[in-house]
């Protein structure tokens, strides 16, 4: 088990974002969480990158370590735990390649980091060309390339993505979770949440199914894409 | 002719400080969208931290009898200030600002008034009221270029605050550093999610500033070699004018808003008496900044307030 989240809760000041979920991750997988706007997706991927505390009683273990002892950065930079946040949150006014360089902050192996910025121009041509152009002045398409593109640089044993495929034509889309597919298969554990259910399904081993901080159903995805409550709720059929 | 171009010599001098001043409170703005009342404070301090080095230096040089030259002296000073200040300002980061990262911005304000009363007063109850004499470290020399007066003092005062404006600009953006500091800039929430410690840029941004601020105390000891507890006051006040004139968290934008500030003032004199100045060259600046609220190079921001 590469990600175990036991009784995970979240508030937000008196509101309870999170009611205590458990769900686990296990090397290799690409897991996805889907759930209506709101349920707490993205509370789910910020409490597991450090980025809002989680009340007591919860517990997380990575790789055999509590994920409570480490901030936010250190998840990053010592664990090597990626978060493409919603959004995708792009530093607008620096370059393309500046933001790439900034996503290996606090990494040394300069070679190494040369190589991966090579690998994701590799993945992303379209990056490729454009990497003088301030960020801000990316397509959706492109800006979603460069959040992916980042979290590759910055570490990649997981990689936590909230809703890549927002505001995304179903094109782009799909070479995005193509390109995701390829970054899995060299190794890198993937965390899906999505709205786009049928879409998160079809890409992803595994599903958890949250509702109001609840997760209420899990299963194999393709069990989950047959599920008669499932496909009522979140597939529109 | 002549006058008028003696003017823009000492303009210039003039907006050397503001501009190094300027800087400081303009990056901490810019990263941190915090203005640092207590920067003109910080300015005191490295003139004081300049007067002790300078007069230790001289005084060491004295007692092993060996000559060492002034604008030795000076660089030795320059550099030691510099460096001893960044602590200053990393030290008002951690004890007053960094507890009040979450709470209202109006609350970080109010602490940095206090820090600065703390550092004014703490000044004053350690070194007492008498106001010390910065020493002559390079000898004022005379030269006369085409009808107008130059010092070398104000020479060197010019030459290195260029000189420091321009480093800071190429570090700020040709480094991993200067890169995390514009990304705090843009979206300080994504930042740790680079692996990159807040907390670190934070300090960073704080010691560099008061490095700059240091680097005026000492090159204002030069040109008007009186120091007192209360001298930071006036001229904080005014670099806060320039760093927002500037627009936030421009270090090019900064400095050239206090040359610009430097420039009104002293024109100001030209033509009104000097009791005027102030008020007719701040009334200038409040009309510039009624037409262009955002100052002359804002850096953009990502307005989003949560992730
Ligand atoms: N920063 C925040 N402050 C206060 N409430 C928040 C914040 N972020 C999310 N919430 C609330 O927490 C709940 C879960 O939100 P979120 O995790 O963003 O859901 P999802 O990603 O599934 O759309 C929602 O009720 C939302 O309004
Ligand atoms: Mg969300």
């Amino acid at each position: 088990m590469l990600l175990s989240v036991e009784n995970l809760q979240v508030s937000y000041g008196k509101i309870k974002a999170l009611h205590g979920i458990n769900f686990h991750i296990d090397e290799g997988e690409i897991v996805c969480i889907i759930g209506a706007n709101g349920a707490g997706k993205s509370t789910t991927l910020r409490a597991i990158s450090r980025m809002v505390p989680a009340s007591p009683g919860s517990k997380m273990t990575y790789a055999g370590k509590d994920l409570l002892e480490y901030s936010a950065d250190k998840v990053v930079s010592q664990l090597g735990i990626s978060h493409v946040p919603e959004g995708r949150r792009l530093f607008g006014n620096l370059t393309v390649m500046e933001n790439l360089i900034l996503s290996a902050f606090a990494r040394k192996d300069k070679k190494a980091i040369d190589r991966d910025i090579e690998r994701v121009f590799g993945i992303f041509p379209r990056l490729e060309e454009r990497k003088r152009q301030k960020a801000g002045t990316l397509s959706g398409g492109e800006q979603q390339m460069l959040a992916v593109g980042r979290a590759f640089v910055s570490a990649r044993k997981l990689m936590l993505l909230d809703e890549p495929s927002m505001g995304l034509a179903p094109l782009l889309m799909l070479s995005v979770f193509d390109a995701l597919k390829a970054i899995n298969q060299e190794g890198t554990t993937i965390l899906l949440v999505e709205q786009n259910a049928r879409m998160a399904l079809k890409f992803s081993q595994r599903g958890y199914v949250i509702e109001t901080g609840n997760i209420v159903m899990e299963g194999k995805s393709e069990d989950l894409l047959n599920n008669p409550d499932v496909k009522k709720a979140y597939l529109g059929a | 002719m002549g006058y008028f171009l003696q003017n823009i010599v000492n303009a210039l001098q003039w907006g050397s400080f503001y501009a190094l001043v300027a800087i400081g409170y303009s990056m901490v703005y810019g990263v941190l969208m915090l203005f640092n009342f207590a920067h003109g404070d910080v300015f005191m301090v490295g003139a004081y931290i300049g007067f002790f080095t300078a007069s230790g230096l001289m005084a060491l040089a004295a007692m092993g009898s060996i000559a060492i030259p002034g604008w030795l002296i000076l660089i030795l000073t320059l550099i030691i200030a510099m460096f001893l200040n960044s602590f200053v300002g990393m030290a008002v980061e951690r004890i007053g600002y960094r507890p009040l990262r979450d709470a209202p911005r109006a609350s970080a304000a109010i602490t940095g008034l206090m820090i600065g009363i703390i550092l004014e007063t703490g000044n004053l109850a350690l070194l007492g009221a008498q106001r010390r004499a910065f020493p002559p470290l390079i000898p004022p020399t005379v030269y006369k270029v085409g009808g107008v007066y130059i010092t070398n003092q104000k020479i060197v005062i010019i030459v290195v605050a260029l000189a420091l404006t321009l480093a800071l600009h190429q570090f700020v953006q040709h480094t991993k550093w200067g890169m995390a500091m514009r990304a705090m800039a843009y979206d300080f929430l994504v930042v740790p999610l680079m692996g990159i410690p807040i907390n670190t840029i934070a300090a960073l941004t704080f010691a560099l500033g008061s490095a700059l601020a240091a680097a005026a105390g000492v090159l204002y000891g030069v040109a008007y070699p009186v120091l007192g507890p209360y001298m930071g006051i006036i001229i904080g006040w005014k670099a806060f004018v320039a760093a927002i004139l500037g627009g936030r968290g421009s270090i090019l934008g900064a400095a050239s808003a206090g040359f610009l500030l430097g420039f009104i003032e002293i024109f100001v004199t030209m033509i009104f008496p000097s009791t005027m100045r102030d008020f007719i060259a701040y009334t200038i600046i409040l009309l510039i900044l009624t037409f262009l609220p955002n100052g002359f190079f804002g850096e953009p921001y990502s307005a989003k307030l949560r992730l």
